[in-house]
């Protein structure tokens, strides 16, 4: 016979009650949340308040004074022709090479899905223009835009297209030189708008698109009525990245054109870098960086409140 | 409307026979419903008729002409699937009225027929909702009202309750026949459950290992079975099968019956060992074995209502038992229905 005994002595002691602090969600996780928010504030927060303050005031490299001149540079930056003729180009740029990403996305998309004997190798390469460090890529697309080694005019002389004395000046023209530093982003862009597209079209239902078939849709009407409506919000999420990514960008620019000829490649986040660094007027330069932000905002609010609109 | 019909229809994957000659006649008008396990190749050739896949070999025809190299869309079949496949990203306005558009039909027809199609099915209300917004039941309204709002030459459909659950089942069993009955749309029904099966088909294909097993109705394929497979796919639970004189002996559950209910006709009787005994309110089922025969072999028996209740039976003992003789099926040596042996 088992003899009931008292109940055991509590085995919790009075402890410190910091003893077992790190037990805590809160704590635990605000601890491990620091770091990241710590990095955002010093190094996204700082600089962007830095140039808020730049921005109006007078400061330059040669004059580092502090003095607040409110919204001078504004004025004086939007008066400038250059500077209106730079934003014109930096929304053709933009919106120019991410249609052709998308396009050439898409295309990819279509042509990476079906399986094909040595699929892994070409999905694995054609991830190399996004990979490749951006000024090699860069350097190899000027010898391919060469005023007299390029291989592109010398293949159109040879399939006798132009000839040798009315042959294209890619860099060198104001419009080809656009439609160049176009093609070179948008080169640069597709493996992520094919990334983008394939991840979309996988996560369309085949119920859903043999129900199409069935119902009578060819491949056009599968693909634009069924498949690109669905996948719209994936690929408004890959376009927000890429939109934002080229809208700030400069090293294609500064690398291929240096803006030119003239002005005609020049865009905001050259123009800033050129004026803000490389002349010294501080100011100035925070002044036309800044201008991307209300332009963004606007973008990304929009592409957001239209994704949560299509979201089903 | 049209009949289907297809002549030994053969799909291979790479090695593998997924559908191995399939011959099949569905009048105008029937209700048939392919029934076999998964895998068996049902849902392959189904696919085949609506051209979603292209047989290896064998002809398909609809309405008497054959159709192996015309495309899906030209087929005229509507297709139910298993999880629907409405368009998520429309209303079911626009999901029904899809089939009508790739039609290239006129608007206010397809606005008339939309009409018609959603009264059809009590889904007017739902018309401007999306999918999302929708309950099972009314998804798979949706779904049937899409595929018969362009009056196809046939409707085929893939497991369409198996998304549902047990209650609406019973329920959706009932109105897609009487759907089909009003409409009198040949129908093509591919499931793995013998109780819609039963319950719905005018005739049943049985299929196994990509091959037609019985064609029948479902009497026919319950009482009759051609042979061991469809003996033991069928009911549940399935058909008692003993092997005897090289041969095999099937009888139903419900057909072996204690020895002393039997006073009517000639029987076989049977020593029943019972090992287990399950009351299920309103059938008992007995597990055991038989003596003379493969003690492994689980033998089941249904005891008739009037039983149901009793506890006299109870496991460790022997009673006799006996089937009549006309309940008694023969199977030769290959498991293929005889007569007799």
């Amino acid at each position: 016979m088992a003899v009931i005994t008292a109940p055991a002595e509590p085995v919790v002691r009075p402890v410190s009650r910091f003893r077992f602090v790190l037990d805590r969600r809160g704590v635990l996780g605000s601890i491990f949340i620091a770091p990241a928010i710590l990095y955002v504030l010093l190094l996204v927060g700082v600089p962007f308040l830095l140039a808020l303050y730049y921005s109006v005031s007078a400061y330059t490299l040669y004059d580092p004074s502090w003095r607040f001149v409110g919204l001078g540079n504004f004025e004086q930056i939007v008066r400038n022709p250059v500077f209106l003729e730079t934003l014109g180009n930096t929304f053709l740029f933009t919106f120019g090479s991410q249609l052709l990403g998308l396009i050439m996305g898409k295309f990819g998309a279509l042509l990476l899905l079906r399986p094909f004997p040595g699929r892994r190798i070409v999905r694995a390469l054609i991830i190399l223009p996004w990979v490749v460090p951006i000024a090699l890529a860069t350097i190899a697309w000027q010898w391919m835009f060469d005023s007299l080694y390029s291989v592109i005019n010398w293949t159109l002389i040879a399939f006798g297209i132009v000839t040798r004395e009315n042959a294209p000046n890619w860099l060198g023209t104001p419009s080809l030189a656009m439609l160049c530093i176009i093609i070179v982003n948008a080169w640069r862009f597709f493996p992520f708008a094919i990334v983008i597209f394939l991840a979309g079209i996988t996560a369309v239902p085949q119920d859903v698109i043999d129900a199409a078939t069935v119902d009578g849709a060819g491949f056009w009407r599968r693909n634009y009525q069924i498949i690109l409506p669905m996948i719209l919000p994936i690929v408004a999420i890959g376009l927000i990245f890429g939109i934002v990514f080229t809208f700030t960008d400069l090293s294609i620019v500064f690398l291929l054109t240096k803006g030119g000829p003239g002005e005609a490649t020049s865009v905001l986040g050259f123009e800033g870098f050129q004026v803000g660094i490389v002349s010294g007027d501080v100011a100035q330069g925070a002044a036309i960086s800044l201008f991307m932000l209300p332009v963004l905002l606007v973008v990304v609010i929009g592409m957001l409140r239209f994704i949560r609109r299509r979201e089903i | 409307m049209a009949a289907v019909s297809t002549r030994d229809i053969v799909k291979k994957f790479d090695d593998v026979r997924a559908v191995d000659g399939i011959s099949l006649t569905v009048p105008d008008g029937e209700f048939m419903v392919l029934l076999g396990p998964s895998g068996c190749g049902k849902t392959t050739f189904l696919r085949i008729i609506c051209g979603l896949e292209q047989q290896t070999s064998g002809d398909l025809l609809i309405g008497g002409n054959i159709v192996n190299d015309i495309p899906p869309r030209a087929r005229g079949v509507a297709m139910m699937f298993q999880s629907y496949g409405l368009y998520p990203h429309y209303t079911v306005r626009k999901n029904i009225a899809f089939p009508l558009r790739t039609q290239r039909v006129p608007t206010a027809e397809i606005e008339k027929k939309v009409a018609w199609a959603s009264q059809l099915f009590g889904i007017g209300h739902l018309l401007d909702r999306r999918p999302r917004q929708l309950s099972g039941g009314e998804r798979q309204r949706v779904a049937l009202a899409r595929a018969l709002v362009r009056e196809p030459t046939a409707l085929l459909l893939d497991e369409p309750l198996s998304n549902l659950d047990a209650k609406l089942r019973a329920s959706a069993r009932q109105e897609i026949k009487q759907f089909q009955q009003r409409v009198g749309v040949t129908t093509i029904y591919v499931t793995h459950d013998q109780v819609e099966a039963m319950g719905m088909g005018d005739r049943i294909a049985v299929i196994d290992h990509g091959q037609v097993r019985q064609i029948g109705t479902p009497s026919e394929i319950y009482d009759d079975p051609a042979d061991r497979f469809v003996a033991t796919f069928v009911g549940t639970p399935p058909m008692n099968i003993v092997a005897r004189n090289g041969g095999y002996l099937g009888f139903r559950p419900e057909n072996f019956l204690p020895k002393d209910m039997i006073k009517d006709a000639a029987f076989t009787e049977f020593n029943f060992r019972v090992d287990r005994s399950e009351y299920l309110g309103s059938e008992r089922i007995v597990y055991g074995a038989l003596s003379g025969f493969d003690q492994k072999q689980v033998i089941t028996a249904k005891l008739p209502p009037a039983h149901v209740a009793d506890e006299w039976i109870r496991p460790g003992e022997w009673h006799s038992f006996a089937v009549r003789d006309h309940a008694l099926r023969h199977f030769d040596q290959d498991g293929k229905r005889t007569s007799r042996h």
